[in-house]
C-alpha cells in the first residue's frame, strides 16, 4: 500500500507531457475513508437533526430547559409539546432510531478516522498532501492537481480540528463518559456549553461540505468524483 | 496479490476479529439486552466502552448553590386510580417490593427505608431530547436495598417497575451496586415532588433522565431480562430508545 502511494506521488510529479495520461490521484485508504466518512457525516446529520428538533433551543453552562432563558432558539416546529414553538402542531418523535444510528455512525467515523490517521501519518499523506506548504494560488508550476494553501487550511482545519471538537463535544454530553473524564465537560462551560458548541460545529461542517462540493463541481464533477472513486484521473491541461 | 483477494482477505480478517471481538464482549459480560439487531454494534460499542473506561466512576456533583430554580419537571403525575388513592392516603400504604434473587424477599415502606442512613447527591439530571436540571436527590442506595435483602452473588440486573403499568427498566450491576444509585424519595431538602415520582423513584445519575423511573413499586433481582417483556431490558428498548442511555 505504502510502496504504491508513493509510486503514485512520483508518477504524479513526472508525467509530464502527454496530451491524456491516466495518472494514479487519491490512494485505496484516503479513497475508502472519504466515502465512509462522507456515509457517516450524512446520517450523523440527518439523525443529529432529528434529535435537534426534540428541543431546539440552546443555552451556555451547565443546565437548560423551558423554564430558563435560551441563548437562542432555532425558529423551526418541535417533535415536543412540553417545547414552546409557536406553532400549533407537534413533529414525530424520531429520537430513538437516530440517537442509536447517530452513535453508531459516529463509532464507525471513529474507526474510519483512527485508519485514516495512522495511513496520514505512515504514507506522509498529512505532510504532503494536507498540511499547508508553498504559495496561496495553485503550485501550477510544479502540480497542477496539488491542494493550494486554502484547501490546505481547509482540510486540515476540518480533520485535525472540527471533526475532533464534534467527537469532543459529542462526548462531553455524555453522563457516562463525564462521570470518567470530567474535565472533558468543565474546560468547556457545561454540558448545556457543549451541545450549543457541537451544533456551531456542525453549521462549521456543513459551511465546509458545501464549500468542498462546489468547488470539485466547478473543478470538473464527474472527473474528481471518478478520481475520489477509482483513484485514477485523467490529465488533459498538461503541456 | 491481486486488488480482490487483498480485498477478500481485508474483508474476512475484519468479519473475523468482528466476531472475535463480539465474543469476548459476551464473556465478560460487555452486550447490553438490546445489543442484537441493526443498531447493536453501536449499543455494545457504547457500554463496552463506558464500563471498560469507568465502570467505577462517579457522576460529577454540584454545589448547593447550582441547583436549578425552580426545578424542571417533565410530564405530570400519573392519573392511575391506584396512584390517587395513595397519594390521599400520603403514600403511607405505598410498597417497594423486591424479589427474585435474593435470600429475604421483602416489602418496604417509604417510611422502613427513611429508617436506613440517607445517601444525598446534588447532580445533574438530563433528558435525551436536550434539556437538563441540576437537584439534590435523597434516598437509601439501591446497593443497600440489595444487601437488606440478600441479593444473589449470580445478579445481573435489577428489574425495576412503575405503578405506571407500562413503564419498566432494568440496570447492570455496576449501576445497581453503584454508590450513587438511589431510590431516592427526597428532593431540593422535602419530599420527592409527585411530578418528580415522588415518593419513590430510582435515581441512575450517570445515565440519561429515562432512566431514572419515577413511582416505583418493585424491584426484581435477575440474573436474566429474558422473561421481561421483549426481552431488551427496558420498555424503553422495546420502543426503539437503548437500553444503556449512558451517552
Amino acid at each position: 500500500m505504502l510502496a504504491k502511494h508513493m509510486a503514485a506521488s512520483t508518477a504524479n510529479l513526472t508525467a509530464g507531457n502527454t496530451a491524456a495520461a491516466v495518472v494514479p490521484r487519491h490512494a485505496g485508504v484516503v479513497r475508502a475513508t472519504h466515502w465512509i466518512a462522507a456515509g457517516c457525516l450524512f446520517a450523523l446529520l440527518l439523525s443529529g437533526v432529528e434529535i435537534l428538533i426534540s428541543h431546539p433551543r440552546f443555552y451556555w453552562g451547565e443546565t437548560g430547559n423551558v423554564q430558563m432563558e435560551p441563548l437562542f432558539t432555532l425558529p423551526i416546529p418541535a417533535s415536543r409539546g412540553s417545547v414552546p414553538t409557536g406553532y400549533g402542531f407537534v413533529l414525530k418523535d424520531q429520537n430513538g432510531w437516530s440517537r442509536s444510528l447517530h452513535f453508531q455512525s459516529a463509532w464507525l467515523l471513529v474507526f474510519t478516522g483512527a485508519l485514516y490517521a495512522a495511513f496520514g501519518l505512515v504514507a506522509r499523506h498529512f505532510r504532503r498532501n494536507l498540511l499547508p506548504s508553498g504559495g496561496w494560488s495553485r503550485m501550477a508550476a510544479d502540480d497542477p492537481w496539488s491542494y493550494n494553501s486554502l484547501q490546505r487550511i481547509a482540510y486540515s482545519g476540518v480533520v485535525f480540528c472540527l471533526v475532533p471538537l464534534m467527537i469532543w463535544t459529542g462526548l462531553a454530553m455524555s453522563p457516562g463518559f463525564v462521570a470518567a473524564f470530567p474535565f472533558t465537560v468543565t474546560v468547556l462551560g457545561g454540558q448545556q456549553s457543549a451541545r450549543t458548541i457541537h451544533f456551531f460545529a456542525t453549521v462549521l461542517l456543513v459551511l465546509f461540505v458545501v464549500a468542498h462540493v462546489t468547488m470539485v463541481w466547478r473543478a470538473g464533477f464527474t472527473e474528481r468524483v471518478r478520481a475520489m472513486i477509482t483513484g485514477r484521473m485523467t490529465r488533459k491541461e498538461d503541456a | 496479490m491481486s486488488g480482490f483477494t487483498r480485498r477478500a482477505l481485508i474483508g474476512s480478517a475484519a468479519g473475523a476479529s468482528g466476531l472475535a471481538a463480539a465474543k469476548l464482549a459476551g464473556s465478560y459480560g460487555l452486550i447490553p439486552p438490546d445489543g442484537g439487531g441493526i443498531w447493536g454494534p453501536g449499543e455494545t460499542l457504547t457500554y463496552a466502552a463506558q464500563r471498560v473506561l469507568g465502570r467505577d466512576a462517579l457522576a460529577r456533583e454540584f454545589r448547593k448553590d447550582q441547583i436549578s430554580q425552580p426545578s424542571y419537571a417533565n410530564g405530570k403525575p400519573p392519573k392511575d386510580e391506584a396512584y390517587l388513592r395513595s397519594q390521599a392516603a400520603g403514600f403511607a400504604d405505598w410498597r417497594l417490593t423486591v424479589d427474585g434473587m435474593v435470600d429475604r424477599p421483602a416489602e418496604f415502606s417509604v417510611a422502613d427505608l427513611k429508617t436506613h442512613p440517607s445517601s444525598s447527591q446534588i447532580t445533574h439530571l438530563a433528558c435525551e431530547e436536550g434539556w437538563s436540571f441540576i437537584a439534590e436527590w435523597t434516598g437509601i442506595p439501591l446497593s443497600r436495598v440489595l444487601e437488606l435483602v440478600g441479593a444473589s452473588a449470580q445478579a445481573k440486573y435489577v428489574v425495576y417497575r412503575s405503578i405506571q403499568p407500562r413503564w419498566w427498566d432494568s440496570v447492570d450491576m455496576a449501576d445497581a451496586l453503584h454508590p450513587q444509585t438511589l431510590i431516592a424519595y427526597g428532593m431540593n431538602g422535602g419530599d420527592l415532588p409527585d411530578r418528580h415520582g415522588g415518593p419513590l423513584r430510582v435515581r441512575v445519575p450517570r445515565q440519561l433522565g429515562y432512566k431514572s423511573v419515577k413511582y416505583v413499586t418493585r424491584l426484581t433481582v435477575t440474573d436474566s431480562v429474558d422473561g421481561f417483556g421483549k426481552g431488551k431490558g427496558s420498555f424503553a428498548a422495546e420502543r426503539g430508545y437503548a437500553w444503556y442511555n449512558g451517552i
